[in-house]
């Protein structure tokens, strides 16, 4: 490996950093998903980086289940969206405030 | 240790590069008024973590990446949204709740500092990873990470097509529409 490990943990980083400030910020559900799939990639990021420089393919290993439980949030997420906006008419996660009683 | 002396030109090249996509991409799903185009950046940024990947000799996971991310969860995620036409414009003019924004920004900066001090500052017991021989790029990569997962992880492994018949059961009755001879009130007591 010719690049050092550091820039990519340091690149993993902000992308986690700029995807929780996505979840924080915005007010569109399936925006904010999406920011949760950019944290998501930011983990796998720095699995494989972990997993180049201690020659081990359990890293690689670890993100290709990431992977798959990432498709299985989505689609069980998207199936929660659908079935929020038939009720509500609206996607944005302010207007969801009675869940809280 | 000199840690740039094998840097080369051309690895610099693809680093930069997939910084650059990944993190226009994120931006750009940050600041995206219309979900659509937040998808669409979206692509960009798994694009930019697969050319990383690549960087990183791991080739099968940047295929995977391709396929699965750019492939399925972005098509899935564009078929939401113009399934449901929510594919308007967000006011992003106004903060939803008074400092929201400034607080969000000072909890994640706060985060990302922590955790690049915390690299820089600490220092990790990893194990004999010298000791190990060198993990293989190519197709070498795609045999050990088939091994792995097929030896050391095969539990996991099954484990992903429960989870994954699972999710699909579950997206199907969360996302079908509810019966049409019930009452309004027995589809509020029956749906969740």
């Amino acid at each position: 490996m010719s690049i050092p490990l550091s820039w990519f943990i340091v690149l993993a980083v902000v992308l986690f950093g700029i995807g929780a400030f996505g979840v924080l910020i915005r007010r569109n559900v399936l925006i904010m998903f999406m920011c949760v799939e950019l944290m998501l990639n930011a983990a796998n990021l720095a699995l494989v980086g972990f997993s180049r420089s201690l020659h081990d393919v359990g890293g690689e290993a670890t993100v290709f289940f990431v992977l798959v439980v990432a498709a299985a949030e989505v689609v069980v997420g998207l199936g929660i969206v659908v079935a929020i906006f038939r009720r509500r008419q609206s996607a944005i996660a302010d207007d969801l405030a009675e869940l809280g009683g | 240790m000199n840690l740039l002396a094998a840097v080369t030109i051309p690895d610099v090249a693809i680093f930069v590069l997939s910084a650059a996509l990944s993190l226009a991409g994120a931006v750009g799903i940050l600041l995206a008024k219309n979900p659509v185009h937040a998808a669409l950046s979206l692509v960009m940024t798994l694009f930019g973590i697969a050319v990383a990947f690549i960087e990183l000799q791991a080739d099968f996971l940047a295929a995977v990446q391709i396929i699965v991310y750019a492939g399925a969860i972005v098509v899935l995620f564009l078929f939401v949204i113009m399934f449901l036409g929510v594919d308007k414009r967000e006011d992003l003019s106004v903060e939803p709740i008074v400092g929201q924004r400034s607080t969000a920004a000072v909890l994640v900066l706060g985060l990302m500092a922590s955790i690049i001090a915390l690299g820089f500052i600490g220092h990790f017991e990893v194990g004999p990873a010298s000791q190990t021989a060198e993990l293989t790029g190519g197709a070498g990569n795609v045999a050990d990470l088939g091994r792995a997962v097929f030896t050391t992880y095969l539990f996991a492994f099954e484990a992903t097509a429960g989870l994954l018949v699972i999710a699909v059961i579950g997206a199907v009755v969360l996302a079908r529409k509810p019966e049409a001879k019930a009452t309004a009130a027995v589809v509020e007591e029956g749906e969740q």
